[in-house]
């Protein structure tokens, strides 16, 4: 098997992608946002609990392939218990993360630095330019979700 | 030995045909210090590759003769007007049109269908009306008509399949009432490769005084159109899938309901006099063809024609059943494995999914073995939700696909297996 996708499908995306955490819809959800990728009919709803500003539970449903899965699943353990602009960075960082090299990152106020740390594993997707929509597709519809918004579509 | 053979199946000599269309030859993902992987181009459905000749004829077009046409005394605008008007009359012996004045070129089969939707649709079609479709519609076939519907208050009536894939003719027949004033049927599906009894469906729309209108983008592909057998009354097919071009459409129309269509873009080269009292407009075809034409593609799209026609399309058609088979039976012994579309007499289009396996993971891992499938939703979502699934991975084949590459397909999707543990 051709190293970039080793890379791309590291046994961590793997496991995620067969096992995702977080798979569920939380009675007490607060906020929700739908995150869709037309092109490949991939679609997510993202269910968090804010309470004074703090991402008290996150968690996700829906269907899509084993990149936007794990990168969904991997999402929800980062960002529970973030305040809002946490997540946010994070968001940011994240997306730096699939679509840039490594110099041309921004800053995007403080994140958890082991958070990223982990979310490396997602980096892979830089090398298939048309999977970056499959890694972010969760993360759009968190952040559409915190901005009240109700959908988010991978850009 | 094996490929020898069949690759000269009743004298189809495909590595000859392989010869004509120089990007077979390439090799993808080629790494630092590694070699690529062999193209196994498995997504013609989407576009067609093409021949040496389409992409030499439209070259020479552009170095000697080009020159816009329809206007101007001066020779190369005649030269330019011969050669555009050659390609409208190949057109029409390959769809076995009775004349090339059925003919009008668009830029692309979505285009043409738009057509219809505004002139014919807007002309005759009144609120209350009904126009019947199949689920198995790519979306170029659904949304104008959806486009009409907000715009004039009309019905779309959508005739189901089975489990196969096959039109439920009964439920066609249901459909048909006083109501239905169009039909706009796909003549082959792109994602199940069901071929529809476009003669039968005409006939009993015709029994009601019903026009017809047929999507044959996929049908004109692989196997023999003649649109007075079918007595289509609109049929429409598109250039790249064809191996010409992008930007060339074609709209086949009979005559009298040409005729009696008003304009769909105005511009120039469609009227007969300008005046801001009032402006004539010319007989179709050019009524419908404002503006200047891609005239280096029509003419190239000729020239694909003719190939089609030099390879023999019965032959063409022969050699992409045989490729159908053989791929399908190979692919279906891999466990876990699901075609969808399995009607008697489908054409070379391979829908499936890998139990365990995202399609779109699947089209990534086997891309890097060199293998170019197309994953997603074909642009037909309503024919994913009857058949319960968010996305397929799609094989076509074309005449210049060997049995050495179905055998490439299935071996990358037995690597996809493993690597998955699925």
């Amino acid at each position: 098997m051709m190293d970039e996708l080793r890379e791309l499908y590291q046994e961590v995306i793997l496991d995620h992608g067969k096992n995702p955490r977080n798979f569920r819809h939380p009675d007490d959800a607060n906020r929700e946002a739908k995150g869709e990728n037309p092109m490949c009919g991939d679609r997510f709803m993202v269910y968090l609990k804010l309470k004074d500003g703090i991402v008290e539970d996150v968690a996700f449903q829906g269907r899509g392939c084993a990149i936007s899965t794990a990168s969904a699943s991997m999402m929800t353990e980062v960002i529970k218990g973030k305040t809002e602009a946490e997540a946010k960075a994070l968001f940011e960082t994240f997306h730096d993360l699939c679509t840039k090299d490594d110099h041309d990152h921004g800053h995007h106020g403080p994140v958890d630095e082991d958070a990223m740390e982990r979310l490396m594993v997602l980096s892979g997707v830089r090398q298939f330019p048309v999977r970056v929509k499959c890694a972010t597709l969760a993360w759009h519809a968190m952040n559409a979700a915190i901005e009240g918004e109700d959908k988010a579509s991978s850009e | 030995m094996d490929t020898q053979i069949t690759n000269t199946l009743a004298g189809y000599d495909v590595e000859r045909v392989r010869a004509d269309f120089p990007i077979l030859s390439r090799t993808v993902h080629e790494r630092k210090g590694k070699p690529g992987k062999s193209l196994v181009y498995l997504d013609s459905a989407a576009s067609a590759q093409k021949p040496r000749q389409v992409i030499d004829a439209m070259t020479r077009f552009l170095e000697e003769d080009y020159s816009n046409i329809h206007r101007g005394v001066h020779f190369l605008s005649q030269t330019a007007t011969d050669q555009f008007e050659e390609a409208r009359r190949k057109v029409a012996r390959f769809l076995n049109a009775p004349s090339e004045r059925n003919i009008v070129f668009t830029r692309s089969a979505t285009e043409a269908v738009n057509l219809v939707a505004h002139s014919y649709g807007r002309t005759f079609l009144s609120e209350g009306d009904e126009i019947i479709v199949s689920v198995m519609e790519h979306h170029a076939n659904i949304v104008p008509w959806q486009l009409l519907q907000m715009d004039k208050g009309i019905r779309i009536r959508v005739v189901p399949v089975d489990e196969h894939g096959v039109l439920d003719l009964n439920a066609y027949e249901d459909l048909l009432s006083d109501r239905t004033k169009l039909v706009a049927m796909t003549h082959c599906s792109n994602v199940l490769g069901t071929v529809t009894p476009a003669r039968i469906i005409a006939r009993m729309a015709h029994e009601r005084g019903v026009p017809v209108l047929f999507d044959g983008s996929q049908a004109a592909v692989h196997g023999v159109v003649d649109v007075q057998d079918i007595d289509a009354d609109f049929y429409i097919m598109t250039g790249h899938k064809l191996y010409g071009p992008t930007g060339t459409g074609v709209l086949y129309g009979k005559v009298d309901l040409l005729k009696k269509m008003p304009p769909y873009q105005g511009g120039g080269d469609m009227i007969e006099s300008v005046s801001f009292e009032g402006t004539t407009f010319k007989a179709p075809p050019a009524r419908f063809e404002a503006g200047t034409p891609a005239i280096t593609e029509v003419i190239g799209l000729g020239v694909a024609l003719d190939y089609m026609e030099k390879l023999g399309r019965e032959a063409i058609a022969a050699h992409e059943h045989d490729l159908l088979q053989y791929a399908t039976q190979q692919l279906s012994q891999i466990d876990g494995l699901r075609v969808y579309g399995t009607a008697p007499g489908k054409g070379p289009i391979i829908s499936f999914t890998l139990e365990g396996v995202h399609p779109h993971d699947l089209g990534t891992i086997v891309d890097q073995y060199g293998v170019a499938v197309r994953v997603g939703r074909h642009c037909a979502e309503p024919l994913m939700e009857r058949f319960g699934v968010g996305a397929t991975a799609r094989a076509s084949f074309a005449l210049y696909n060997t049995r050495a590459e179905a055998d490439a397909l299935v071996e990358s999707v037995i690597a996809v297996k493993e690597f998955f543990g699925a």
